[in-house]
């Protein structure tokens, strides 16, 4: 009960924190949200009173301390906001936009750990073994490689060369949202899909890769194969428990990393998420839909850390019991 | 010690099972014992010398046998390390000495593929991809090194206000690590560009002081690790003063940590630049910069012309590699634990 209470609050000392960061920082800029969304030239005819009723409508008049309270006390009720670019309620927009994300983000997520980790433990096994070196060298090479370029080396070659795949949108051109089957959506989420989880196959097999050879050194696997289980048998029953600790740890520590690859990767394949919302905001001065959106992946990645200190107490019963004693 | 044990491991191997459990009983007896039975049942002459490692490498064929080298370990990877760095320095001398060259335009050869004249092709304005690479190569380079070296100087100090400063302190720190590290990466760096209008001054500032939180880290726990060593408490127990004690015994522990941490910096600096320049909240398009020409790329890609795409982001994939290696190679050198492999 008092853990739950702490992470309460510290979940909302880090909300908050990031919202005066991300407010300040966009306080800060010398983007005119006014300008960038009218435009320079639609600015320069406008009346003087026009201009001030426009600025007094986005709020540019005031001083960036009650322009925050006035959003706080604003997002405190549920509304935060609209956003300049889509014309829209922002809670709208980042729910409609979120909703296309989180799908592409769960995927990759899942694809990329139990890859990395499969692909890590049999590395591991096979030390020094052809597999392994072709594991690690291409998880070093993945490791320097921009995500967009591994993007664009897709894009290349599944859509322009082979035409397997859309370059690009969420669903096809030209057919009504409602009309879109899942086979369509499915379609085209494979390329977007897939360069994430190729790049971030690579940080956990590493690790994963560094703990089997941890592990079979280990007294309790060479005890339990000189007990005559195979290797195989050896890693299955004892080794995989003590593996998948920490790459669940790393696993949930992840989630900045790949929102943030799907900042790119989303803007490659022109994929309408949250990432491409996060670029068109920036670019547009659309500060509220910024702030909006650094708070909300501010929120996904504590989660994914509370979660993975959750889980922690399920998978490992030692620290369930420390737990109850502490 | 390692050595004994790898025996060992070959012999059970041989012997059938149990060797593992005997371990637990055998003392130094059986052990030594166990050591000539291993020279004998190889026939091995050489043993009475002692010396392992050519009983491993000459006599015996059953033992792991070592690769001959043709350079010491150490004076290799100091070879790489330093030949990494200066490749470095030549792609930054290189890309400054023709960053004029590389904006010149010639339709005349517009859209031209590789070819011998112009290795990595030409883009829409007949500019020569090669030079635009090396050029923008450098620009990140110096991004990079700038990022480096900010980050790396925020790292240290407040690592070391956090190990050294109180349980305050080290709250406060840890708890700037993780806001820090809370929000993506991409995002943060985004938002700071954002904050400064965009252009070469945010992606380079908004990379610069983005990169600590992981040093950061590391930096506290070797100074919290090096507070508690014997010959720290030594030390002040002979009356030595803090700065006396900081001077002769953190820093030499601290430094290499810091090193390593700083060129490892690097990567990550220029991948970011890279990306956020792609992004459009980088670099402007005049500026020769990997992001510019990769983001100009997306627009050709689909009327096939690959060359724009490939070859920069290779260049790009392989300075990041050189940084790895000098890193790298580097902690090998530095680090106490590896420094004998």
């Amino acid at each position: 009960m008092r853990t739950a209470l702490a992470y309460v609050a510290k979940f909302l000392l880090l909300m908050f924190a990031v919202s005066v960061v991300t407010f300040v920082l966009v306080g800060l800029s010398p983007i005119d949200p006014v300008q960038a969304n009218v435009g320079q030239q639609a600015l320069m005819s406008m009346s003087e009173a026009k201009r001030a009723q426009l600025a007094s409508y986005w709020g540019t008049d005031l001083p960036i301390w009650e322009r925050y309270l006035n959003w706080l006390a604003s997002a405190l009720q549920g509304d935060l906001g609209t956003s300049l670019r889509f014309n829209a309620p922002v809670t709208e927009v980042v729910a409609h936009r979120a909703a296309n994300s989180l799908a592409l983000l769960a995927v990759a997520w899942l694809i990329s750990g139990v890859l990395g980790f499969v692909l890590g433990v049999i590395a591991g096994v096979k030390r020094g073994s052809i597999f392994d070196k072709i594991v690690k060298g291409y998880c070093y090479l993945l490791a320097a490689t921009p995500t967009f370029w591994v993007g664009l080396l897709v894009l290349m070659v599944f859509a322009v060369s082979l035409h397997w795949f859309p370059i690009g949108f969420s669903a096809p051109i030209g057919v009504a949202a409602a009309d879109v089957t899942i086979f369509q959506s499915i379609h085209h989420m494979v390329l977007p899909a897939l360069t994430l989880s190729v790049v971030g196959v690579a940080n956990i097999a590493l690790h994963t890769r560094e703990k089997t050879i941890d592990v079979l050194e280990s007294d309790y696997m060479r005890f339990a194969q000189a007990r005559g289980l195979s290797l195989w048998e050896a890693v299955r029953h004892h080794g995989l428990r003590n593996l998948l600790l920490p790459a669940m740890t790393l696993q949930f520590a992840s989630i900045s990393e790949i929102v943030g690859g799907s900042v790119l990767v989303e803007q490659v394949f022109s994929y309408p998420g949250l990432g491409q919302a996060t670029i068109t905001a920036g670019l547009g001065g659309d500060a509220s839909l910024l702030v909006a959106i650094a708070i909300l992946c501010a929120a996904l990645v504590f989660l994914g850390n509370m979660i993975a200190n959750i889980l922690y107490g399920v998978v490992d019963p030692r620290i369930r019991r420390g737990a109850d004693h502490a | 010690m390692r050595r004994m044990k790898a025996d060992e491991q070959k012999f059970s191997g041989e012997q059938g099972f149990g060797c593992d459990c005997e371990r637990e009983h055998c003392g130094v007896d059986e052990q030594v014992l166990r050591e000539s039975g291993s020279a004998n049942f190889h026939k091995n002459t050489n043993v009475g010398d002692g010396n392992a490692d050519r009983r491993d490498r000459d006599v015996n064929p059953v033992l792991y046998r070592p690769k001959s080298l043709k350079m010491a370990n150490r004076t290799r990877t100091l070879a790489a390390c330093v030949g990494a760095g200066v490749a470095l320095a030549a792609i930054v001398v290189a890309g400054l000495a023709v960053s004029d060259a590389a904006t010149v335009a010639d339709f005349a050869i517009k859209n031209q593929g590789p070819s011998l004249a112009h290795p990595f092709g030409t883009d829409q304005m007949g500019r020569d991809m090669f030079l635009r690479t090396l050029a923008g190569l450098s620009t990140s380079v110096l991004i990079g090194l700038m990022a480096a070296v900010v980050s790396s100087l925020i790292a240290l100090v407040l690592g070391t206000a956090a190990a050294l400063g109180g349980k305050k302190v080290d709250a406060f720190v840890t708890w700037l690590v993780d806001l820090c590290m809370g929000v993506p990466h991409i995002i943060l760096i985004i938002l700071i560009s954002y904050a400064l209008g965009k252009g070469f001054w945010g992606v380079a500032i908004g990379v610069a002081v983005t990169h600590w939180p992981s040093l950061t880290r590391v930096i506290r726990a070797e100074i919290l690790q090096c507070k508690q060593s014997a010959y720290v408490a030594t030390a002040q127990k002979l009356g030595q003063s803090p700065l006396k004690i900081a001077l002769h015994h953190m820093v030499p522990y601290v430094l290499p940590q810091y090193l390593v941490g700083l060129i490892l910096l690097f990567p990550h600096a220029i991948l970011h630049e890279a990306s956020v320049t792609f992004l459009g909240f980088g670099l402007p398009p005049e500026q020769p910069a990997i992001g510019v020409i990769l983001s100009e790329s997306m627009a050709y890609l689909s009327s096939g012309m690959w060359w724009l795409a490939i070859f920069p982001g290779l260049a790009l994939v392989a300075t990041v590699l050189l940084f790895d290696v000098c890193g790298s190679n580097l902690r090998k050198l530095l680090d106490p634990h590896s420094a004998q492999e």
